[in-house]
């Protein structure tokens, strides 16, 4: 390994031309951990530096990552009546997946990564480590079939508005990543509200290049069939949280699709929790994100509290809810308040706002108290905005984002509880 | 208070588990396929957990508010439910019910090789050093007394202070004052004395600190340098004369990497010359406090001492910092004065007024995983450690550090200890590159972070060097700090106030509470590498200028 160093040693370039030498620093730093020694203070460290943080919460989400790709396949052949069974047509569902995402996981990173660098260069800094997570959460918040130039669009927003606006990493108010979603959502609400958003029924240049070449070696051209011409019988794309608002739970199950004279119900809960069912990428798989939701809590890398307080608050709404609905049966005119509260948990990205969008440490409250009382609200607010407005189908987003802006606020009121506490002990 | 508590955990569960209930009857109707029954037993295990949380919590607040209002301080007479150890051993009576003990719940014990043994050597070198730096406080250059040349004794004023009117620094042996050596801008770093080997003494009055009274003691103990050993709360500078503290608490505990044991040190120590010490110390103060760490908690020397309140704390570092302590038995308001004094200082004391001699002494341990022999030695203050680690240290490119490795001072080779020391730890030098290190560490290393799967292995001990580990960041992971500092303080915060120079938020936040020992820890855990003593001491040198 010597060799790399020495080759790293002989490119460094001279620290006059910034823009070169920040991007050198960095790949430097990420080959090597630096031979800084303690100056002042503990002469000893902890190894765990923002690097590794940040590492573990991509690790994280690979879980998700790895299913909402091959999702992605599976979506666009079932809306085509191919290979329903959800491991049947392995190969073709995987290729296509990783085929239509790759491009938007690189255009982030060029984006984003780009635009880190200049600011770093400009002011001197290292670069930071923060866009390793937001480069991998805004692509697994986007709708699959989002334009690349409208990813590009939000990326670039969210990193020069939401972030260097602010002073970098640890310095934001706002979830960037959410920032880019609502960036997107707000600003093509023609292009991106429909239905059609959640599957890739198109194929791109990539697909047309990878068929050319693998019927090269004699393989079946899986990437011809026309759209959308010969969409399956019955098949809508809408998701469930729409079906919910419009018809309550039973729509949801009721919903079918027929595919070769064979019944389809793609969204039984089974499918919900396994993750299945059109969404953006990141928030299908329930089982994928709950694996990395415990893989951080087990790693003491997001806050267990948050997690915690923000189902309970989900929970805590959704019953109260239902509990109206009981209640007022006769004049309930929303039937989604019907759903039974455990269903909401099976629906939309509850869990993947859970574990990757609340727990930002830099956005969220950053006091244990502060902490169950963010992540609680996150729950009743998400669920208002879910099953309340008819606007929006679904509320972590805003409710994130809106909570934060409250969470110096609840950090506020906790300080003051301590300040009040440490007064109190003053001999008058 | 117990009562209420019981009942807002009881009642908060039986209302979490009437809810499930409900909504399940709710759903049973149409609950028929298996996929159903699945999410309804994954959710009962949900409720079932939250029932239980909600249980344990219930039991923690009972716990919490018995040990507030100090009816309970072993964690086992109050509680939801009660321990499991007491249902099958009974309950234990330690036949201590002077002590106090206190569990502390947080913090992290850093593990590394090089422990001293339990053996003790007596040694002394031919010179010796008092170094203003080691006081807090002190102005760069302060007035000297003595040139370079004079003859002293042990307990001869050296030099004295003009912030701290009465207090003087003094010789902690006798022979000869050989040099005055200067860092820059012409401060004082070390003052040299060259020992006789005699440690022969002034001579102090030898009596009975009760019969001298308070003005008779602090007297003593100005004249005589002792009066040095005394570090004041807030700030953590050299205590104030005119002052007459709220309490002095005597510190018999230490936590830190490869500390001194002090259930060892107090077996060196002289049973009737602590007793004349705190006899002395309860002279200058109402209350006397004398706190012990785990280790310390075994000794039964303590036992048969009068004049003072025994406390032990339990815990994971900084269990066994003071400043913790303080705060968990008497907390620093705004406007109050605390003293502490380590319980060797106390001897020292003690036989001041016992034989009449100033004679700084100090049980000191040499450790580190480099050390060949790590050990204890007996010997005085400031002392030259050159060929204390000679044939030690086997690798060059090491550091010795006076103190410990968290909040100690880095001297060279041939450097001398700290005056309020009793530690020498020698560690590696870190400035190798470690490729991927941040994912892939190629060696053990101590975290507080569950990633590093050596954190599992409890009684594995660490080789430590001195790596930054990564580069410095803003603030970014929150409640880090919280999880090793075992007090109602909100460190980053407390240092975002101090950045931003907010004097009141500050106070508000227990910037009075602190000094840099007691945050080390977090400084030591911090993923952003923020240099959080170095704050600390900006924030408490403006809160001083100030006042």
């Amino acid at each position: 390994m010597k060799f790399i160093r020495d080759f790293m040693d002989k490119i460094e370039p001279d620290k006059e031309s910034r823009f070169l030498h920040t991007l050198w620093d960095g790949i430097d730093t990420f080959l090597y951990v630096p031979d800084h020694v303690t100056k002042k203070g503990t002469h000893i460290k902890d190894g765990m530096d923002l690097k590794r943080t940040m590492i573990h919460v991509v690790i994280a989400m690979q879980f998700a990552f790895i299913i909402g790709m091959y999702n992605i396949g599976h979506q666009h052949y079932f809306a085509l009546g191919l290979f329903p069974d959800f491991f049947s047509g392995f190969g073709a569902k995987l290729v296509y997946g990783v085929l239509q995402y790759l491009p938007m996981i690189i255009v982030v990173h060029l984006v984003g990564l780009g635009i880190e660098f200049i600011f770093a260069a400009n002011k001197g800094h290292a670069i930071e480590e923060g866009f390793l997570v937001s480069g991998f959460l805004i692509p697994l918040v986007m709708p699959p079939a989002t334009p690349l130039w409208m990813v590009a669009l939000a990326t670039a927003f969210a990193v020069v508005i939401a972030k260097e606006a602010f002073g970098g990493t640890g310095m934001n108010i706002f979830n960037i990543a959410l920032i880019a979603r609502v960036f997107v959502f707000f600003a093509f609400p023609a292009e991106i509200s429909g239905d059609e958003i959640w599957i890739a029924p198109d194929y791109s240049w990539l697909h047309k290049g990878f068929s050319a070449v693998a019927s090269l070696f004699g393989s079946a051209d899986f990437f011809s069939m026309s759209v959308p011409a010969n969409l399956v019988d019955g098949y809508t794309g809408a998701t469930p949280l729409s079906l919910a608002s419009k018809g309550g739970w039973e729509s949801v199950q009721a919903y079918s699709v027929t595919i070769q004279g064979e019944v389809y119900h793609p969204y039984e809960v089974s499918n919900l929790i396994f993750g299945n069912v059109p969404g953006s990428v990141g928030e299908g798989s329930k089982v994928g994100i709950i694996i990395g939701a415990l893989f951080l809590v087990f790693t003491r890398i997001a806050s267990w509290r948050i997690m915690l307080s923000m189902i309970l608050g989900t929970m805590f709404m959704s019953i109260l809810l239902n509990v109206i609905n009981v209640t007022y049966s006769s004049e309930v005119t929303n039937v989604f308040i019907s759903v039974p509260w455990y269903y909401q948990f099976a629906m939309g990205s509850m869990f993947f706002a859970m574990a990757f969008m609340a727990t930002d440490p830099v956005t969220a409250s950053g006091t244990n108290t502060g902490k169950w009382v963010y992540g609680f609200m996150i729950g009743v607010v998400g669920i208002i905005i879910r099953v309340l407005n008819p606007a929006y189908p679904e509320g972590w987003m805003l409710a994130i984002l809106l909570l934060n802006v409250f969470a110096p606020l609840i950090d506020h009121v906790v300080l003051q509880q301590n300040i009040k506490r440490r007064l109190s002990r003053v001999k008058a | 208070m117990n009562l209420s508590n019981l009942t807002k955990a009881t009642s908060l569960s039986v209302l979490f588990s009437s809810l499930s209930v409900l909504s399940f009857a709710q759903g049973s109707g149409e609950a028929s396929s298996s996929a159903n029954s699945l999410v309804i037993l994954l959710f009962t295990c949900v409720m079932v957990l939250v029932v239980f949380l909600a249980a344990i919590m219930g039991d923690k607040i009972i716990k919490l508010a018995a040990g507030k209002i100090r009816k309970d301080s072993d964690d086992k007479e109050f509680g939801l439910v009660p321990s499991l150890k007491e249902l099958v051993f009974g309950t234990q009576n330690t036949g201590q019910s002077k002590k106090k003990i206190t569990k502390l719940s947080r913090g992290f014990d850093i593990k590394l090789k090089g422990k001293a043994k339990k053996s003790i050597a007596i040694y002394n070198s031919a010179t010796y050093a008092i170094k203003p730096t080691d006081y807090k406080g002190l102005q760069p250059i302060p007035k000297m007394l003595l040139k370079e040349g004079a003859k002293v004794k042990a307990g001869e004023k050296i030099f004295y202070d003009k912030g701290f009117e009465g207090v003087f620094f003094t010789s902690p042996v006798s022979g000869e004052l050989v040099e005055i050596r200067r860092a820059e801008k012409r401060a004082i770093s070390e003052i040299v004395i060259q020992s006789d080997g005699k440690n022969s003494s002034v001579k102090f009055k030898a009596e009975a600190p009760k019969s001298l009274g308070e003005s008779g003691v602090k007297s003593q103990l100005l004249e005589s340098g002792a009066w040095t050993a005394f570090v004041e709360r807030p700030f953590g500078v050299i205590a104030n004369p005119t002052l007459r503290p709220n309490s002095i608490h005597i510190s018999c505990s230490d936590t830190a990497p490869l500390a001194v044991d002090y259930r060892y040190v107090l077996e060196q120590l002289n049973q009737k010359n602590i007793q004349t010490g705190i006899d002395a110390l309860n002279e200058l103060s109402d209350k006397v406090y004398l706190n012990l760490d785990k280790q310390a908690n075994k000794s039964n020397k303590v036992d048969q001492l009068k004049g003072v309140e025994i406390n032990a704390f339990l815990g994971e570092h900084p269990a066994g910092n003071v400043g913790i302590q303080i705060h968990h038995t008497d907390p620093i308001a705004k406007g109050d004065v605390v003293w502490t004094i380590k319980i060797e200082d106390v001897a020292t004391i003690g036989r001041l007024f016992n034989e009449g001699v100033y004679a700084p002494e100090k049980i000191v341990a040499l450790t580190g995983s480099i050390v060949k022999n790590p050990h204890y030695v007996k010997t005085i203050q400031g002392v030259n450690i050159a060929q204390l680690i000679e044939g030690q240290i086997e690798e060059d490119n090491s550091r010795v550090v006076s103190g410990n490795v968290l909040s100690g001072t880095q001297i060279s080779k041939d450097g001398f200890l700290g005056a309020y020391d009793n530690l020498i730890s020698v560690i590696e030098e870190g400035n190798q590159q470690e490729m991927f290190g941040w994912i892939l560490p190629q060696t053990a290393r101590p975290s507080i972070s569950p990633t590093f799967p050596w954190r599992m292995m409890e009684l594995a001990r660490f080789d430590a060097n001195t790596n930054m580990r990564g580069e410095q960041r803003a603030f970014v992971v929150s409640g880090q700090y919280e999880e090793v500092l075992p007090m109602d303080v909100y460190p980053q915060h407390l240092m975002k106030a101090i950045i931003k120079n907010d004097f009141e938020e500050m106070e508000g936040l227990g910037i009075y509470e602190l000094i840099e020992e007691d945050i080390a820890i977090c400084e030591f855990a911090c993923t952003s590498k923020q240099p959080l003593q170095g704050i600390l001491r900006e924030g408490l040198d403006y809160i001083r200028s100030q006042n």
